[in-house]
């Protein structure tokens, strides 16, 4: 293959990684832009999307798009279910202070990382697309799945930016998120809207993991890549901007997918990592947000 | 602290020190060993708890001083022969360094930016191992031979192979650490720490330069858990990327928060328990990490003091 065409495919490979990368981060970014925690298990919920998808779509028989859609529905609202309990059960008791709920996320990340294993077990399991169409292109053939993913991620996307805008639920995440004790003392129930948004963060995740799914298998330890992208993502972005979570997210992807074809993906890590840590000590408000109030 | 008695205190960790030289003798081999481990990974989690419980930053990057330590010490007698105490020097050296580099930087920041600073300068580092495992065997690791850990001193050789000698040297290393610690948070530095713990903005308006008491805090905190690393390198004969992944930043935060942050015993009393209940359960399960987990979770909802914080606060208020 010609240098265009193998440019062509990772840029097609890095705008799919680009389009989960965008829902997870913004998942973790609306749960540390309203409630203001970092919640480190945001990669398992992720990981648990994808193991439940898989034990859906094989519990369900039939034409493998009936188990995916399935899999659609129940895996994320199993998951979003799992959120609000941890957040109901032991963030709230933690008055969200920033410190004490990184140290309880950790722990959760190795409650639900060891549950996987003993459950669902070491190996990686894949989930069938529910098509396999593929697009002919001139120089080679592209999954037509994979394009679907991009399609069904910028949808979820706009979905999510209309809610925020034009909603009144979007209103009063909003509120709360600008200032939370005028929110509560306008009769928000503060609580509830945290517990909500601790949930849709994490359905986001698991949404993104779904589908993702039929192109990267579903194992135990799959959560652990796209948390620290995700904190890349967001930190690139701006912290709770949305606009600024999908560029960033689409430029990440991108490079991501480009730079990995081209040089070590260990050296690309060091790379990318490196960078955020340096824009997050020397610019710490990101490259499209503006300074904290 | 407070206004303790200093011959108190000071019994108190003489008694332990003393304590733990009599288990030597007593100890069944192979709790021998386990307690070896255990001093050694004690001065881990003091050096943390220097950070952690007195100056208040939470870092979720210790693992790459320890590991400096420990690839300071392992890789300077794996590949140039040297010998047993320049190469723990070679180990201490490299992870002040380092801690004078990472400070310098994540210092810039402070709350939950320097905790994901640290946790990313850690991850560079753990990735920066497996990438250059030409030298430092990568996942898989690297064995020192025995031959290589014997400390010769005239005509006397000191083999740290041995489990009196091992078990020896962990408690001479902990006693030393334990007691700098000490003296560091009985000092005017140790209270412009605690200072700046409770009330930086106060702290700066009083004259003190806040930084570079951090900075200070930073690089001895790195140091001595370099000093762990090292020791742990030669002790134990094994140096591998494990010991840099984030597993090995979150373990002496958990070891701290157990014993009690801001105790000088506190992190061996949290290391030792949290090593004796993973030792015991580990006979019914593997779910080795589940436990881990749910500790975390008690720890920060129930008791956010740890085992002698609590005790501290009720009954021994001198305790230091």
């Amino acid at each position: 293959m010609h240098f265009g065409p193998h440019l062509l495919l990772a840029a097609l490979e890095g705008l799919v990684t680009s389009a989960v990368l965008a829902l997870t981060a913004l998942g973790l970014s609306l749960v540390f832009g309203v409630m203001r925690i970092v919640n480190v298990a945001h990669g398992e919920f992720f990981m648990l999307g994808a193991v439940l998808a898989w034990a859906v779509s094989t519990a369900i028989s039939g034409h493998p798009a009936i188990g995916f859609v399935a899999a659609l529905v129940i895996a994320p609202l199993l998951v979003g279910l799992v959120a609000f309990l941890a957040e109901w059960l032991v963030l709230r008791r933690l008055s969200y202070n920033p410190e004490s709920t990184i140290v309880a996320t950790i722990g959760m990340l190795y409650i639900i990382q060891q549950l996987a294993l003993t459950f669902y077990g070491p190996e990686a399991r894949p989930v069938e697309p529910p098509f396999s169409y593929r697009i002919l292109l001139p120089w080679f053939g592209y999954s037509g799945y994979k394009l679907s993913v991009v399609a069904a991620s910028a949808l979820l996307l706009v979905l999510t930016w209309l809610v925020l805008t034009r909603t009144k639920i979007g209103m009063i995440m909003r509120a709360t998120q600008y200032d939370r004790e005028t929110a509560q003392a306008f009769g928000i129930p503060v609580e509830r809207v945290y517990a909500g948004v601790f949930a849709i963060g994490a359905m986001l995740a698991a949404i993104a993991a779904v589908l993702i799914v039929p192109i990267s298998q579903a194992h135990y330890l799959m959560g652990q890549d796209p948390l620290l992208l995700s904190f890349i993502v967001v930190i690139i972005g701006g912290l709770g901007s949305l606009r600024g979570t999908v560029v960033a997210a689409v430029l990440i992807g991108l490079s991501d997918g480009i730079i990995s074809v081209f040089f070590s993906p260990t050296l690309a890590k060091i790379i990318a990592t490196l960078v955020v840590a340096m824009v997050l000590v020397f610019r710490p408000q990101g490259l499209f947000g503006s300074a904290q109030r | 602290m407070r206004d303790a008695s200093p011959a108190k205190t000071y019994a108190l960790h003489v008694g332990v020190i003393a304590l733990l030289f009599v288990l030597n003798f007593i100890l069944p081999d192979y709790h021998q060993g386990l307690f070896a481990r255990i001093m050694a990974l004690a001065v881990f989690a003091t050096g943390y708890n220097l950070l952690f419980g007195y100056v208040g930053l939470l870092s979720l990057g210790h693992a790459m001083f320890f590991s400096a330590g420990l690839y300071g010490a392992g890789l300077t007698v794996y590949h140039l022969g040297w010998g047993v105490p320049e190469a723990f020097v070679a180990g201490v050296a490299c992870g002040a360094l380092l801690a004078l580099v990472i400070g310098l930087l994540a210092l810039r920041t402070s709350g939950v930016a320097f905790m994901i600073v640290t946790m990313m300068f850690a991850q560079v580092f753990y990735l920066l191992i497996l990438y250059f495992a030409a030298w430092t065997g990568g996942d898989q690791g690297l064995v020192i031979q025995q031959a290589s850990r014997v400390i010769s001193i005239g005509g006397a050789s000191l083999d740290l192979t041995n489990p009196a000698v091992r078990y020896m040297s962990a408690l001479a290393l902990f006693s030393v650490v334990l007691l700098v610690t000490l003296a560091v948070v009985r000092s005017r530095f140790g209270r412009v720490l605690v200072a700046i713990r409770e009330n930086e903005e106060r702290t700066k308006m009083l004259g003190y330069d806040t930084v570079a008491n951090k900075l200070a805090a930073v690089v001895t905190s790195g140091a001595i858990c370099a000093a762990s690393g090292a020791a742990y390198a030669l002790l134990f004969g094994y140096i591998g990327s494990s010991f840099a992944s984030v597993q090995y930043s979150i373990l002496p935060l958990l070891w701290v928060l157990l014993g009690g942050a801001a105790t000088t015993l506190g992190p061996l009393v949290g290391t030792l328990f949290m090593y004796y209940v993973t030792d015991i359960t580990s006979g019914f399960t593997s779910a080795y990490l589940l436990i881990v987990g749910v500790a975390l979770i008690l720890l920060v909802l129930f008791a956010p003091k740890g085992i002698l914080g609590s005790i501290r606060q009720r009954w021994l208020g001198w305790l230091p």
